[in-house]
């Protein structure tokens, strides 16, 4: 469906034979060089990045209070929409924008705002500044999951026996075993990186834009001729991201080899305060600069005129609220009805894979790499080839085929979440079961789920808050009739009034944040008088 | 046009066939059986909806469809209308031929001609509607017209948009009267004026009207572009936009997205004169607290360009009596009056007003006027939009000269 | 409760690894007996465990035949062999009260479970702790519960993982006298592993060592 017209045939059209000229028009594109060249490294350094950080926090971390804060802080953090993140940020750090205006004139002395292209910056830096927010938390909830079977606090705690510093202690022991768990989240994080389509318009560079925004661009081109270069575009981008995945691990190869020597050299504390120090702080800072993007839009959501460089909005008012209110019930319906059937979909039929893996004793699914694939090839291209796939046999856009749609998206997430927890449940609870007699079902339904109530939530809230932050899939599969909160929001972002954009990316984030909370409490709640159970939570 | 298939093309035809009783289009010029098969129908409006006063209007259409002729009709909210063009090409290389999403596109320029060309509208229509007479379309010929091309009873018009500068009277006193002009005001004023970036309609609009004016109106911008001409024609707007850049908005490394981020821009304090295709946008704007009430509205001296939007059907619309209902009631004087009231929209109206009957034209009689909008005496400075192909080929050009930083 | 009197018959058992025979064992054990199995770690006692309880890893083969009795269990599913397992750790559903943990063991359609409950939990001396939290139990007590859910289930047979190791000392010779005595009385055949020679003397049954 998309391989087809990148090579020219797309009768429709006239496209009746196979040629390469797409190809050529794509490459005399001014610019394309850059744009890939930028997907790639976005992609690449925003990982890294991320990585670094929360490793680096991880390592940092010793289970003191300001710890378990940050802990707590940053899993809603992965409730807020890349969308809204990017809106609030992108106000944040403009030469106009929240930090400007709290430090002038004071610190500045600005009265008008500098002349600065820091937002839509051609080296992408925002991007990836916005990037980075949202994939932190989601790496280090990865972690989280995948850490107590390591037993991480033993292994440290042998490690400082023999003389090593606390942080470099856990960076020898437990890092090398923590990455291979964590191997596939990184994995989506790049593929997501370099295809990123709704960050990258709002703070991405402009000319040339990254790859992904550019073949959107041509995918809507009134000059329907576009759609050739706008396929071929498809199939390249496809192509940056297997490169980029690719890099990456040619690396892991090379730091594996490299580490090897410094993993037994038997140096203990070199860099020890450059961890403990820097892996707070950054944490921390990430953590601050979304909360401030956040009071960003709050603030907006209830401003009147806001002249610069005032530190506040001149007046408040409710208008705003107001007006999207009464327009936005229907949408709500539709995002929850949407929402809650993909997960409700998705957790049986990852929980019933997972379940049968653990009963028959089953090693780790080989064919896991297909369940990404939605993740790694990017959405534009694949999503336009199923809407008129869908169209050829008669399937009119509905609300079964959105959520079809959206269980693409949200079964890897849904399973990624969980897997680990289900495989490190201690086998014998259910052997203990069964060797009381009690039929398999009755050992899944009355001991396996309950023991994994919390993980499943967890795992619930965060594909439920995949499905709310989906754009394209809603809009193509939907046939444009199934209009949600976050379509309303990039729709409403078109035209540009910031304060109303702001009323719709809060209402994008309630819902998942609702569902975190929900999935925190309800553990809470049903376990009141268990005292395990709660520890576990 | 061969469908890929024949096999899946008889498949869904046969299918369709078996589930909906046969949607022959109505026949335009029997207005009565227009109406009566529109009643009851769902008609699928694709209309961009970035702007919610725009929203809100087309929620009062809905309201008055539904209680005036039954019909039921659905906004559905674009954020370029590209997406709609985009969905009826696949319906249509998918072999959808009379079930389609889409009833109503809000449409003009550049899309239309692209519909068109591949035959993705059905038509003709508008010419049949019976509030269309109330256009006069022999005294106002941009009704039939769209950038140049005749629409041909292909689409209806609706509504009237002219490219408006306005700008922040606090900021600066003496905005710039011409093209020529604005060169200067940028030098004296760095960094307080831009335009979206292209291929966005309203920046390639400026870039359209920059060079309607360096060229003294050339008469070959309104025919189709002629290659071996066009470098010589647009030289002026190259060596003007040359010295222009580096006076812009971050020197014209980075441009504004759309026409309204010029708005939020101006309410960041970061610009101070932008322009817009909405002569009641800065009013509006001041209105929602986007825009300080010292922002006044103004037109170029030797005018500025205007066009007509539309609405059209696409040619695999199960609703196309519904469609043709709605786009007859946009043109009624109601409607029509509603859309420019600044308490709704302030979208202007398509019909020659002087012309209506007396009660009709007490409806647009509006007494509110806005210190911020453009005085209505000064709409008489249209110019007319050149031909399509200019836009895509002034596009492909800005791109390939400025395209990458 | 109706003892089960029956032997555990464990027939040319061999249990291979990718070729490798990890494991032989071809013996009976009686009603009431206890067979100790001893030795170092990484012998096979936890697969011979898993084997006899029907959760041995698809990566191992088994050869031999496994029978209670006349009945043949080594194609059964785990749930249906009854043979019951105690634990290192006792295990106790912490998601359960005390008296649900007893339930749990309780086959589903039987009469008068709450007096069945009552009657165990005063067995073992802990009668009133129905709706307690297991994890607000000592360790003691909560290997006295896990013992009796164990029993509450009418096993056959009875398989211990070095079920006292956790406890100290003085614990450990009570819970010997009571695990044992049950067992015994109850006439299950028993399979018990550990590396405490004490364990063994007071199982006072034959002892196997292995590797």
């Amino acid at each position: 469906m998309v391989l087809l017209p990148a090579f020219g045939y797309l009768p429709v059209l006239g496209g009746n034979t196979f040629h390469l000229e797409a190809w050529q028009t794509l490459w005399a594109h001014a610019g394309l060089q850059r744009s890939v060249l930028l997907s790639y490294f976005s992609g690449l350094i925003t990982a890294l990045e991320a990585l670094f950080i929360v490793v680096l926090f991880l390592a940092a971390s010793q289970g003191t209070l300001l710890d378990r804060a940050i802990r707590r802080m940053v899993s809603p953090l992965l409730a807020i929409p890349h969308a809204a993140v990017a809106f609030g940020l992108a106000f944040l750090i403009a030469p106009s924008g929240l930090l400007v205006r709290w430090a002038s004139p004071g610190l500045t002395g600005w009265e008008r705002p500098p002349d600065l292209l820091i937002v839509n910056d051609p080296l992408g830096l925002a991007l990836m500044a916005g990037l980075i927010l949202k994939e932190v938390p989601f790496l280090l909830l990865m972690s989280l999951a995948a850490l107590p079977q390591l037993r991480p606090e033993q292994r440290v705690t042998v490690a400082r026996s023999l003389g090593y510093a606390p942080g470099i202690a856990w960076m020898k022991c437990v890092f090398p075993a923590l990455y291979p768990l964590i191997r596939l989240p990184v994995y989506a994080v790049i593929a997501y990186a370099t295809s990123v389509v709704d960050m990258a318009l709002i703070l991405g560079p402009t000319l040339p834009p990254t790859l992904s925004v550019s073949v959107l661009t041509w995918f809507n081109d009134p000059d329907l001729n576009r759609r050739f270069m706008a396929s071929a575009g498809a199939v390249l981008q496809f192509g940056v991201t297997l490169a980029a995945l690719l890099t990456w691990w040619l690396g892991e190869q090379g730091v594996k080899r490299l580490c090897q020597r410094w993993l037994a050299n038997g140096s203990r504390a070199s860099g020890a305060t450059a961890i403990a120090f820097g892996g707070r702080a950054l944490l921390l800072a990430i953590t601050l600069l979304a909360i401030s993007a956040l009071a960003g839009l709050v603030l907006f959501s209830v401003a009147g005129f806001w002249r610069f460089p005032d530190a506040l909005p001149g007046t408040f008012t409710l208008d705003h609220w107001l007006r999207i209110l009464p327009s936005v019930a229907k949408p709500l319906i539709n995002t929850l009805s949407v929402g809650l059937a993909a997960t409700l979909i998705a957790a049986v039929l990852v929980v019933a894979t997972l379940e049968h893996a653990a009963r028959y004793q089953l090693p780790a699914w080989r064919a896991q790499w297909l369940l990404y694939l939605p993740l790694i090839v990017p959405q534009v291209a694949f999503l336009f080839g199923l809407v008129v796939a869908a169209e050829s046999v008669a399937i009119r856009p509905q609300q079964a085929l959105v959520v079809a749609g959206h269980l693409l998206f949200v079964v890897p997430y849904l399973y990624l979440s969980l897997s680990e927890a289900y495989r490190r449940l201690d086998p014998r609870w259910a052997q203990v079961a069964l060797s009381l007699g009690v039929p398999s079902w009755r050992a899944f339904w009355q001991v396996r789920l309950p023991l994994l109530l919390a993980p499943l939530l967890t795992a619930c809230a965060v594909s439920l808050a995949v499905s709310i932050g989906q754009y394209l899939p809603t809009l193509l599969l939907g046939g444009g009739r199934i209009s949600t909160i976050t379509t309303e929001a990039v729709a409403m972002a078109s035209g540009g009034n910031r304060r109303l954009v702001a009323v719709l990316a809060l209402l994008q984030t309630l819902l998942p944040f609702i569902g975190f909370s929900l999935a925190l409490m309800i553990p809470r709640l049903v376990w009141a008088k268990r005292r395990q159970m709660r520890g576990a939570a | 046009m061969k469908p890929r298939t024949t096999l899946t093309t008889a498949v869904a035809t046969a299918m369709l066939s078996l589930a909906l009783p046969a949607m022959a289009a109505p026949d335009p010029t029997d207005w009565d059986a227009v109406l009566q098969a529109a009643e009851g129908q769902t008609v699928y409006w694709n209309a961009w909806s970035g702007d919610s006063r725009t929203n809100r209007y087309i929620a009062w259409v809905s309201e008055q469809m539904q209680s005036t002729y039954g019909v039921n009709v659905a906004h559905v909210k674009l954020d370029d209308t590209g997406s709609a063009v985009a969905r009826v090409l696949g319906e249509k290389q998918a072999g959808n031929m009379d079930d389609g999403r889409i009833d109503l596109i809000w449409i003009n320029g550049e899309n239309f001609a692209a519909m068109r060309e591949q035959d993705l509208l059905f038509g003709p229509f508008a010419e049949s509607l019976p509030n269309f007479a109330l256009t006069h379309p022999d005294e106002n010929p941009e009704v039939v017209t769209d950038f140049t091309l005749p629409t041909e009873g292909y689409e209806s018009p609706w509504g009237k948009a002219q490219i408006t500068f306005y700008y922040d009277s606090a900021q600066t006193e003496t905005p710039p009267q011409s093209i020529a002009d604005l060169l200067e005001w940028a030098k004296d004023n760095p960094g307080q004026f831009s335009y979206p970036r292209i291929p966005d309609f309203t920046g390639s609009t400026f870039l359209k009207q920059a060079l309607i004016e360096l060229s003294n109106q050339d008469d070959a911008l309104y025919a189709p572009v002629v290659e071996a001409e066009f470098a010589e024609i647009t030289a002026p707007l190259w060596d003007y936009l040359d010295e222009l850049h580096p006076h812009l908005w971050r020197s014209g490394r980075s441009f504004p997205e759309s026409g309204p981020n010029l708005r939020a821009l101006m309410s960041d304090g970061e610009l101070s004169l932008a322009f817009s295709f909405y002569p009641t946008d800065a009013a509006v704007a001041v209105m929602e607290y986007e825009l300080p009430e010292s922002v006044r509205s103004y037109v170029l001296e030797d005018g500025t360009l205007g066009n007509v939007h539309f609405v059209a059907i696409p040619f695999n619309s199960p609703h196309k009596a519904g469609a043709m209902a709605l786009a007859n009631f946009l043109l009624s004087p109601e409607a029509q009056a509603q859309k420019q009231s600044l308490s709704m929209w302030g979208d202007r109206t398509v019909l020659a007003v002087s012309r209506l009957d007396e009660n009709d034209k007490a409806l647009f009689e509006q007494g509110e006027s806005h210190p911020s909008a453009l005085p209505a005496d000064a709409l008489s400075n249209t110019l007319a939009e050149p031909h399509p192909s200019w836009m895509t080929a002034l596009q492909d050009a800005w791109l390939q000269r400025y395209g990458v930083n | 409760m109706t003892p089960n009197r029956q032997a555990l018959r464990i027939k040319q058992m061999t249990i291979t690894l990718a070729g490798e025979t990890l494991l032989t064992m071809h013996r009976d054990i009686a009603p009431g007996e206890v067979l100790t199995v001893m030795g170092p770690s990484g012998s096979g006692k936890s697969t011979l465990l898993a084997y006899l309880a029907g959760f041995l890893s698809p990566a191992f083969q088994a050869q031999g035949a496994l029978y209670l009795g006349d009945k043949r269990l080594d194609a059964l599913p785990a749930e249906q062999r009854g043979i019951g397992l105690l634990f290192q750790d006792p295990m106790l559903f912490p998601h359960l009260s005390v008296a649900g943990n007893l339930r749990f063991g309780l086959p589903h359609h039987a009469n008068n479970k709450r007096q069945q409950v009552a009657k165990a939990l005063e067995q073992v001396g802990l009668a009133g702790f129905e709706n307690r939290d297991p994890a607000t139990l000592s360790g003691g007590q909560q290997a006295r519960v896990a013992l009796m859910r164990l029993l509450l289930s009418q096993p056959r047979a009875v398989l211990l993982d070095e079920p006292f190791s956790k406890l100290d000392t003085t614990l450990r010779q009570e819970m010997r006298a009571l695990v044992f005595g049950q067992l015994r009385e109850a006439g299950l055949p028993t399979l018990l592993v550990t590396h405490d020679e004490a364990d063994a003397n007071a199982a006072g049954g034959p002892i196997i060592a292995l590797g």
